[in-house]
């Protein structure tokens, strides 16, 4: 693998080929607490070139001081990702990237060829509804690796409600000109994925390899 | 370079200034009273810093309390940080009060400051006595209906915007300009507030350089208008306090205010809370009538 490193803002983030090839791009992004060399090592057959994101704060990319993690900002990391890639990708998400990958599938619906979320950690987020979180003050002395242990603390209880995901979901329905711009081949189904489950535009029950079969023909 | 002074009737500096380091983030933080006299937390809204408490702190230490205070991460003279959260301001919120008291003490906050304070002490109810919420109580705007189509475009719009900010925020300054600008541009945010306290307000919360004065707010700052977050979150936290609760309320809406109406509030109010409206105010209640805010703030202190 060799490894691009990217500017988003003060992070440096690390992107990571893992391998080259003729056609559109997969992007595979992973989930809380891993990095590319893990997503990497999924059973995935494509014909185009494949790249691996680390997140902020994750694998080789930068590690912030005092936290502040969000979806969002993860998303703007694939943002930044797909500008450099240069062509539509299409995505592949575990765990928390399946979340990531699925707002920018949703934000930047023209760049992004089909989604695949996988099961993985962070795939549940936080609690869709008002709860009273004891807020942590610190994390006490650790090393300078990765992954943050903020990222592993605010990206698992981000707050993913049902009227936000699916005001998302319209977003990829209406730019992608895909008809089913996302595909669910995960076994675990936290309330978010509920929500996009019962929507057009979502296919259920299919393999993570149908449904990359299914983009790579688009 | 001559650096530019300002004085206005009732400001006064803090008595003590220092750095607390917040896991990594330093952060400036302020105190104005004896240091011997029981503490209260003075907490800032967003874009906002401590020094805009420069007349309303002096007050609330004159009544015999310690005011602490602190610029945000980001904000006035602590660190710009890679990340903003509203946790992350929770998080630092906490350190900064951990290191002076482990007790329970009371708390004022004005704006972002009043809504993400309710969140720390809906979860964390032991780090106050009391609360004074000052216009940072989000509540559900009555909107016009809006078509599902015109809302897709417009979130597809403020997504996209915010994305390809983020492309060029490692790039980002703040604009310079003279020191007049810089007071005539907070105006347009701050629109009842004097030109001379804005001008006052410049002196703290700007920097000088060599090509004009620049506010010290982190330029790669800037809020999408989305998000999973929504002003019914805050109202179902204040609910649930169980500390004495002052909320403040000015009727007249501004650029920065959360346009709340007292009639929405009311419901939420806690039990034995009290939420006091002051009519023909805008949102920086205690700017525009700092004695009549810290009086009301120092009855409901003692």
């Amino acid at each position: 693998m060799s490894i691009s490193y990217l500017q988003h803002n003060r992070i440096s983030l690390a992107l990571h080929t893992v391998r080259e090839g003729s056609g559109r791009p997969l992007l595979l992004l992973h989930g809380l607490g891993e990095d590319a060399t893990r997503v990497s090592q999924m059973p995935v057959k494509w014909a185009g070139p494949v790249y691996a994101l680390d997140f902020t704060g994750h694998g080789a990319s930068t590690v912030p001081r005092g936290g502040g993690y969000n979806a969002e900002i993860l998303m703007a990391d694939v943002d930044i990702a797909l500008r450099h890639i240069g062509e539509p990708v299409t995505i592949v998400g575990r765990g928390l990237g399946g979340y990531i990958g699925f707002l920018i599938s949703c934000g930047r619906a023209a760049l992004v060829r089909g989604l695949v979320i996988v099961d993985g950690p962070g795939l549940a987020g936080g609690a869709s509804n008002t709860v009273s979180t004891t807020e942590i003050a610190s994390v006490g002395k650790r090393n300078a690796g990765t992954p943050d242990p903020w990222a592993l603390i605010e990206l698992s209880r981000d707050s993913r409600p049902a009227s936000y995901v699916l005001s998302f979901l319209r977003l990829a329905i209406a730019n992608s000109g895909i008809e089913e711009p996302v595909a669910i081949a995960s076994k675990v189904s936290p309330k978010w994925i509920d929500a996009l489950k019962r929507e057009a535009g979502v296919i259920t029950d299919i393999s993570m390899q149908e449904a990359l079969d299914m983009y790579a023909a688009l | 370079m001559l650096t530019e002074t300002r004085t206005y009737p009732g400001a006064r500096r803090p008595d003590r200034t220092y750095r607390h380091e917040a896991d990594g983030v330093g952060l400036a933080v302020y105190e104005w009273g004896r240091e011997s006299d029981p503490v209260v937390f003075m907490v800032h809204g967003g874009s906002d810093f401590a020094g805009t408490f420069d007349v309303f702190a002096p007050l609330i230490a004159a009544g015999g309390w310690r005011v602490v205070a602190w610029d945000a991460r980001g904000h006035g003279d602590s660190d710009h940080a890679a990340l903003y959260s509203w946790e992350a301001d929770i998080r630092d919120a906490l350190s900064v009060m951990g290191s002076i008291t482990d007790e329970p003490v009371p708390v004022v906050a004005h704006s972002k400051g009043g809504a993400f304070m309710m969140q720390l002490l809906d979860g964390s109810p032991y780090r106050a006595s009391r609360m004074v919420n000052i216009d940072g109580m989000p509540s559900k705007r009555r909107m016009p209906d809006v078509p599902d189509h015109d809302q897709t475009r417009i979130l597809a719009g403020d997504v996209a915007k915010w994305l390809d900010y983020r492309h060029i925020a490692h790039s980002a300054e703040r604009k310079p300009g003279t020191f007049e600008e810089l007071a005539q541009r907070r105006a347009v945010m701050n629109p009842r507030l004097s030109i001379e306290w804005l001008e006052y307000l410049v002196t703290i919360g700007a920097r000088q350089d060599e090509d004009g004065w620049r506010w010290k707010l982190d330029p790669t700052m800037r809020f999408g208008g989305f998000g999973p977050w929504h002003a019914e979150q805050s109202a179902l936290r204040m609910v649930s306090l169980t500390i004495p609760f002052l909320g403040i309320l000015g009727t007249v809406d501004e650029p920065m205010g959360w346009g709340a109406r007292a009639r929405d509030l009311q419901p939420w109010i806690p039990a034995g809370g009290r939420l006091e409206v002051m009519e023909d105010i805008g949102h920086f209640v205690h700017i525009e009538d700092p004695e009549g805010v810290s009086k009301m703030v120092l009855e409901f202190l003692s």
